[in-house]
C-alpha cells in the first residue's frame, strides 16, 4: 500500500479527534491508532473515498476506546454542572465550547463534527458512521440543538444560567 | 433539511466549532503519525520478486538448469547398478527376496511397484539361471533388481529403473565401476544395467541377449 495516499488526510483526522475526544494527546491516540489500523487494513479499501473509508476506521477505534474505557454513550449528562462553567452567551470560551461538545452523546457529536467540520454529505457520514441517512439527519438535528442550548447555557430544564 | 439549508440555517455553530478546531489543521504532524510501513511487507514483496524471476528463468529456455548441470548432482545408473551388484551379490543366504520358483509372484509385484510391465530375460543359453529378484530403493522411486547365477556360482544382477530425471537416453554402452562392469542403456520409459564380475566380452554377450529381449 502507499502510505503517501493516506497522509494528506491527517490534518483532518486530528482536527476532528481533538473537537471529538477533548484533549490533545487522547485525540493524537485516537488519530495514531486509526493510522495503524488502516495501514493494516488497506487491502480491505475498495478504491473510491478514501477519506470516509478513514473516518469508518476512526469511528471504530472510537467506538472500541469508549467501550474499553467503559465510557457508556451519556445522554443523560447532567447538564446543570456543565452550564455553570458557562457564564454568559457572549464570553463563550473555548474550554466552554469544548466542554459543551463532550456534554453531547458521543453519537450525535460524531455527526455534528462531520458536517460542521468536515462538511461531509449525509451520505458520506452515513457511510462513514455505518447507520442510515434518515439517523444522520435526526442525530444532526438533535445534536445541532443541543449543542445551541448548551452554548447558550440553557439546562435541560430550559433554564438560563444568568450570573 | 438538506445539507445546504442545514448549512445555511447553522452558519453561527459551523463558524464556532470551525474557528475553534481550524487550528489543528496547521498543526505539526507528529513524526509518530508518519507510519513506516510494516516490516513484514518487505519480505513479503522481495518474496515475490524471487517468485517472479525463478518464473521468468524458468520459461526461458536457455536460462533453465541443463540436464548436465542437474546430472552433477545425482549417481549415473551404472554407477548406481554397479554398487547395488555390489551389495547383493555377495549374499550367500538372502541373495534375493523373491526367489525364481515364485517367478510369476516376481514380476507382478516388481511391475507393480515401478508401474512398469517388467519382463525377466531368459539367460540359460549364456549358462545364467534367475535366482530371484528384490526391490531397491532408487533415487527418486523403487528399483527393481534380478539376479542369475551361473553352474560356478558366479552372479550377475539386472538393474532395473525408470529413468532419472537427469538420465539421458542412451544406447548400449559399457562402463567399468571398480571391480564390476556394466553394460546399459536407458530408453524413453526404462533403464537397464546388467552388472557382473565378468570380462567384457562374456558380459557383453549376455548383455546383448539381455537387450534382445527386452528391447522389441
Amino acid at each position: 500500500m502507499d502510505y503517501n495516499l493516506i497522509v494528506p488526510y491527517i490534518p483532518n483526522l486530528r482536527r476532528y479527534a481533538r473537537a471529538l475526544v477533548g484533549d490533545r494527546d487522547g485525540a493524537d491516540d485516537l488519530v495514531q491508532d486509526t493510522l495503524e489500523r488502516a495501514v493494516r487494513k488497506f487491502h480491505l479499501w475498495k478504491p473510491g473515498d478514501l477519506r470516509a473509508w478513514l473516518f469508518s476506521i476512526m469511528h471504530n477505534v472510537f467506538v472500541n476506546q469508549l467501550k474499553a474505557r467503559k465510557i457508556a454513550p451519556e445522554v443523560e449528562i447532567d447538564e446543570a454542572v456543565i452550564a455553570a462553567h458557562i457564564p454568559t452567551v457572549n464570553s463563550v470560551d473555548v474550554l466552554d465550547l469544548q466542554r459543551a461538545l463532550l456534554c453531547l452523546a458521543p453519537e450525535q457529536r460524531e455527526v455534528v463534527l462531520l458536517v460542521a467540520l468536515e462538511d461531509m454529505t449525509y451520505a458520506d457520514v452515513s457511510t462513514s458512521l455505518g447507520i442510515p441517512i434518515g439517523t444522520v439527519m435526526s442525530r444532526l438535528s438533535r445534536g445541532r440543538e443541543r449543542l445551541r442550548k448548551l452554548m447558550n447555557g440553557e439546562t435541560k430544564s430550559g433554564l438560563r444560567v444568568v450570573q | 433539511m438538506t445539507e445546504e439549508e442545514d448549512r445555511v440555517a447553522n452558519a453561527d455553530q459551523n463558524n464556532l466549532l470551525r474557528r475553534q478546531f481550524d487550528p489543528v489543521l496547521t498543526e505539526p504532524i507528529p513524526a509518530r503519525m508518519y507510519l513506516k510501513r510494516p516490516p513484514w511487507l518487505d519480505y513479503a514483496r522481495a518474496a515475490v520478486f524471487i517468485a517472479v524471476g525463478i518464473g521468468i528463468g524458468l520459461s526461458i529456455p536457455w536460462m533453465r538448469p541443463t540436464p548436465q548441470a542437474a546430472a552433477i548432482a545425482i549417481t549415473p545408473l551404472p554407477v548406481r547398478a554397479a554398487r547395488a551388484h555390489l551389495v547383493y551379490s555377495p549374499e550367500v543366504r538372502h541373495p534375493v527376496e523373491v526367489e525364481a520358483k515364485e517367478q510369476d509372484h516376481l514380476v507382478k509385484w516388481l511391475s507393480k511397484r515401478l508401474d512398469l510391465q517388467l519382463k525377466v530375460p531368459v539367460l540359460s543359453t549364456e549358462g545364467f539361471e534367475l535366482l530371484g529378484g528384490r526391490l531397491l530403493p532408487g533415487n527418486d522411486g523403487p528399483v527393481a533388481q534380478f539376479m542369475y547365477q551361473d553352474a560356478t556360482g558366479k552372479r550377475l544382477t539386472l538393474y532395473v529403473t525408470r529413468p532419472h530425471k537427469g538420465d539421458e537416453i542412451t544406447a548400449f554402452r559399457f562402463a567399468q565401476e571398480g571391480r564390476v562392469s556394466v553394460f546399459y542403456w536407458i530408453d524413453r520409459d526404462c533403464g537397464y544395467a546388467l552388472s557382473g564380475e565378468l570380462d567384457k566380452p562374456q558380459l557383453s554377450r549376455v548383455a546383448t541377449l539381455v537387450y534382445r529381449q527386452l528391447e522389441p
